[in-house]
């Protein structure tokens, strides 16, 4: 799918991401620092469905498990700082030495096997962290740890919420950039072959399992990059960062977004965050008490939109625009 | 294309939707799903009772309460607190059931500088060294709460107990406190999981054991199961039950006939002889129709410690000095009995035995027995450098 | 440690392991004969606690409880079988697992707004709240109820299964569902009955459940995991293999949950034990499930395709 130039969807990424670009100054024209905090959860989970979307969009594998690798992210700030190590670079370089290690160990195991079952062996290795990180009662265990103070790049400091903002930002340009050049690589057209047909490419001498083993890898260190972004945005490492449902959040958010796009997990994200923003604070004045039961319930709306949006559309909403413009050709 | 660009419009104006009030913002923050709900609506009903008792307003000024669940999750605690305070741009907090919770978001909200009133929770190490000038609780710190029984069980005359309580600070405290006071033999402490449905094998455990009686803290549902279980293991009656804030005012309709004969220690009796709680028992009982626990007690103290405060400061919390001093001041009359603040913003209160008896209708129900501790300050406010 | 005390916390990994026996039966017939990946199955044990709950409460008598909310639970899940799932059989599995999942979400609150987020207490019936000695040792009744109950359906589904010509058409289908249809069985029945002999099934655990565990929304997440561990170690579509996973997890987590912590604290401080150790327990179930498919990749009882 490659972006042409003047086409409407290039034109869509462009505003989508010029907007994010200008978040900050909006927010401080408007008076509304909060703002840059929503967007910055918004590129924060845009970027781990991100990652999640080279293996589940690309390459065909449902992962369940993919939480596991923010968790990984979160708790290498978390535990660097408890014992006083407050560089940035080293939460960084921990977090995708742990990530690639896990991910590799955990990948050569899952993806022995397939579909149904990959889908379970990967939710029971998340869920192996999840209890391996309550069990470690001196860094919080289930209650999780608060982090004392953002990472330290020496350069800058992400105290200011607009400093971290755009280091998000950049970070998530940069593996946008980086996916898109490996997934109109040779490697990323093997895994979109493994995807429609492996059994056509090992016929044809494909070593599969090591492409689809490399993409994991990849897709989890993303992972755990948006893990280090997450505990420096809420100065929080918790085990809940690795539950299942998180791993099912970043499922939909990619359906809302399309999976066969690269830009499309980030607009699910916003979707999604949105969407819970304006239900949760859902005024309207309409009668019988709907609004208070809209705001208190609206997890039963998105249950059913996520229903509908399945049986509906699919591509997701932003696949849904690719489709249109490439049925308009 | 439109309906994406639509979408945009509306989240940009659903975000910035948001009135221009003169009125005092006062974010609560309780649990109000899971077995932790009931303990938060009594927390939440009964802060607005006592904004109802001083006239719809606090102080005089008019106030808008903000009320948010935590789930008992400390990572949602931290989310909802940073929304209270970034969105909502609350000035006061209030509330909070679980020291879990508690432990998460406490850093957050007196760093933004927005007074803190806790209503339940008193984690130990915020009671000493890391107390906050902005950080206010009306109930107790949480050894505090467990010394009463500490002392009740050495005078019973028990001298092998085997304890259970909650894997949290709590659970932590909560034995801490009960060995503090009690001079006889622990023969072991277990940590069980918060939530934990299931206790059947840490009961048999314990029966195995054979001590002269088991010490438990459970709040809320997890006490409510604990104790059940406890009744269909066949220990009821056998082996003595000891708690604390584990058979209440909110566990006890659920618990009902197993509960009698409960011995529990306590920094509020329904039964309380003082104006004001009577008044703020009936009132309670015509409006929900139930009779209130200690976190309604302690949260309408709060609710009064407020409009005290506001009172003092004119409404006026642009002078953070002068609001505290006025908060410190304390000028309310509790309904638990004697109420003044230690240095540490904890207060120095009463505990009292309370019994589960029968009323005159039959019904389970408290019963003051008398003061176990009179005027008791907790034990760390020596650690904290507050003045 | 005694020998009683190992027995009794044996008797509750037991106790455990059969209620997951009910719940992974029918999830593995789902899975197995319809290729469906039903993440909802725990939300159906949800509604028949509930219904068993209000049941109850509304007529006093728990046999009339359950006499209520096995149907009940049994029309819902067809219902939603028909209304919602049936189109997602021929798609692939990651839509069947975003479908069932927003269908988590809505039942969650659903239970939410009918009966509120406290969660809602079922008392244990008046004739088996008592406890019965086994070898010397008091046991709870009422969990000695579930076990035989458990037991009892065991048996009844094993009879089914292998003595009965509609077991046969289960069976078969498990093995090769198309060849099944293409012999001119009605599939579309056979995997309505399959289905709603699941919903029973986790409605059935759902009223036993009930009075040990709180009943609230929610309450069918966590089950509905280790569902999902015992079918894969015990081998997708096999009932042996439930049975077999749902007690070998049952007993590894209770026994675990009980003497990891003990052990641990020879090693460590006793709130660090405490918590480690049925959180190790846990782990040590993944491990076991890992360990299962790395060397059996269809699990321990897998089913044979023809």
């Amino acid at each position: 799918m490659v972006e042409r130039m003047g086409s409407a969807r290039f034109w869509f990424a462009a505003a989508f991401i010029g907007l994010l670009a200008l978040v900050p100054a909006i927010a401080a024209a408007a008076g509304e620092p909060y703002y840059v905090t929503v967007f910055s959860r918004i590129m924060v989970f845009g970027l781990a469905a991100v990652g999640l979307n080279l293996i589940l969009g690309f390459g065909g594998l449902v992962s369940f498990g993919h939480a596991l690798y923010i968790g990984i992210g979160a708790y290498s700030v978390g535990i660097l700082s408890f014992h006083g190590v407050t560089s940035g670079f080293a939460h960084l370089g921990t977090a995708l030495a742990a990530g690639a290690m896990l991910a590799v160990l955990i990948g050569l195991v899952c993806l022995r096997t397939s579909g149904m079952a990959f889908i379970m062996i990967t939710l029971a290795f998340a869920q192996m962290f999840y209890f391996l990180a309550v069990s470690l009662r001196q860094y919080g265990g289930d209650d999780g740890m608060s982090i004392a103070a953002r990472s330290d790049f020496a350069l800058v400091s992400l105290d200011q919420a607009a400093v971290l903002y755009y280091l998000i930002f950049g970070l998530l340009a940069a593996a946008l950039y980086g996916l898109h050049r490996v997934v109109h690589s040779r490697f990323g057209m093997v895994l979109r072959g493994c995807r429609a047909n492996e059994r056509r490419m090992v016929a044809l001498g494909f070593p599969t399992l090591r492409y689809k083993l490399a993409a994991y890898v990849a897709s989890a260190l993303v992972c755990a990059v948006a893990g280090v972004l997450l505990a420096n945005l809420t100065q929080y490492a918790s085990p809940a960062y690795m539950q299942w449902i998180v791993s099912g959040d970043l499922i939909v958010m990619i359906l809302f977004g399309g999976m066969n796009t690269l830009l499309g997990p980030v607009v699910g994200s916003a979707a999604i965050v949105i969407i819970e923003d304006l239900l949760t604070a859902f005024r309207l004045g309409l009668p019988w008490g709907i609004d208070a039961i809209v705001s208190a319930h609206w997890m039963a709306l998105l249950g059913a939109l996520i229903i509908v949006v399945v049986l509906a559309l699919k591509n997701g909403l932003y696949g849904w625009l690719v489709a249109r413009e490439a049925g308009a050709d | 294309m439109k309906r994406l660009l639509a979408l945009a419009a509306a989240s940009v104006l659903a975000l910035a939707a948001m009135p221009a009030a003169a009125q005092i913002k006062i974010g609560f923050i309780a649990t109000f799903s899971g077995p932790g709900a009931a303990l938060g609506q009594d927390l939440y009903d009964a802060f607005m009772l006592g904004i109802d008792h001083a006239g719809g307003k606090l102080g005089g000024q008019a106030v808008e309460v903000i009320k948010e669940d935590d789930q008992l999750k400390p990572e949602v605690g931290v989310q909802i607190a940073r929304k209270l305070i970034e969105k909502d741009r609350v000035q006061i907090v209030t509330g909070v059931i679980f020291s879990n919770v508690m432990m998460a978001i406490h850093k957050p909200i007196t760093d933004a500088g927005v007074f803190f009133i806790g209503s339940n929770a008193g984690p130990t190490p915020l009671t000493g060294k890391g107390c906050s000038r902005y950080f206010f609780s009306t109930a107790w710190n949480n050894d505090s709460l467990h010394e009463p029984m500490g002392k009740l069980a050495t005078d019973l005359g028990y001298k092998r107990i085997y304890v259970l309580a909650p894997n949290y600070q709590a659970g932590k405290d909560a034995i801490n406190g009960f060995k503090r006071y009690f001079k006889g033999r622990i023969i072991d402490e277990v940590y069980t999981q918060v939530n934990q449905p299931d206790y059947a094998a840490e009961i048999a455990q314990a029966a195995a054991a054979k001590p002269d009686a088991v010490y438990v803290f459970y709040p809320g549902g997890m006490g409510i199961n604990f104790v059940r279980q406890y009744q269909q293991a066949g220990l009821l009656g056998k082996l003595p039950l000891l708690s604390t804030a584990t058979i209440d005012g909110t566990t006890l309709p659920a618990i009902k006939e197993a509960a009698l004969g409960a011995i529990t220690a306590s920094p509020y009796s329904p039964d309380l002889d003082n104006p004001q709680n009577k008044r703020f028992v009936a009132d309670f009982q015509k409006k929900y129709g139930r009779i209130p626990s200690w976190f309604a007690a302690q949260s309408y103290d709060a609710a009064q410690l407020l409009s005290s405060a506001l009172r003092r400061t004119k409404g006026d919390l642009t002078n953070k000095e002068r609001f505290r001093a006025a908060l410190k001041a304390a000028d309310f009359k509790s309904v638990t009995g004697p109420f003044r603040f230690n240095t540490n913003q904890f207060p120095i209160r009463n505990y009292y035995r309370v019994d589960v008896v029968k009323d005159a209708s039959g019904q389970p129900a408290f019963a003051n027995k008398g003061v176990v501790f009179k005027n008791h300050a907790d034990n760390y406010s020596k650690e904290c450098p507050l003045k | 440690m005694t020998s009683s005390l190992f027995f009794t916390q044996l008797l509750n990994g037991l106790q455990l392991g059969i209620l997951l026996f009910l719940l992974s039966a029918g999830l593995t017939l789902v899975f197995g004969i319809m290729n469906f990946v039903n993440l909802a199955h725990g939300s159906l044990y949800m509604m028949g606690a509930y219904f068993a709950a209000a049941a109850y409460r509304w007529s006093g008598s728990f046999i009339v409880a359950g006499l209520i909310a096995v149907p009940a639970t049994l029309a819902l899940g067809l219902a939603v079988e028909r209304v919602a799932l049936a189109r997602l059989y021929s798609r692939d599995h990651l839509d069947q697992v975003l479908t069932t999942f927003g269908l988590i979400l809505i039942f969650n609150e659903v239970v939410r707004f009918v009966w509120g987020s406290a969660p809602v207490y079922m008392n244990v019936p008046s004739a088996l709240a008592g406890t019965v000695s086994l070898f010397g040792l008091p046991y709870s009744a009422y969990r000695f109820a579930i076990i035989a109950v458990g037991l009892a359906v065991g048996a009844g589904l094993y009879l089914l299964i292998h003595r009965t010509r509609i077991g046969m058409l289960i069976r078969a289908g498990a093995a090769n569902g198309a060849m099944v249809a293409a012999l001119g069985v009605n599939i579309r029945l056979l995997n309505s009955l399959v289905f709603g002999l699941g919903a029973a099934l986790a409605a059935l655990a759902g009223l036993m459940a009930g009075p040990i565990f709180a009943v609230q929304p929610g309450m069918g997440e966590p089950i509905l995991i280790l569902t999902l561990v015992v079918i894969i170690t015990g081998g997708i579509g096999s009932i042996r293999g439930a049975f077999y996973g749902a007690l070998l997890v049952g007993v590894v987590d209770t026994v675990g949950r009980a003497f990891l912590p003990g052990i641990l604290r020879e090693f460590f401080e006793r709130a660090i034990a405490q918590a480690a150790g049925p959180a190790i327990a846990s782990m040590l179930i993944y491990l076991l499930m890992a360990v299962v498919l790395a060397l059996r990749p269809k699990g321990l009882f897998p089913v044979k395709h023809g």
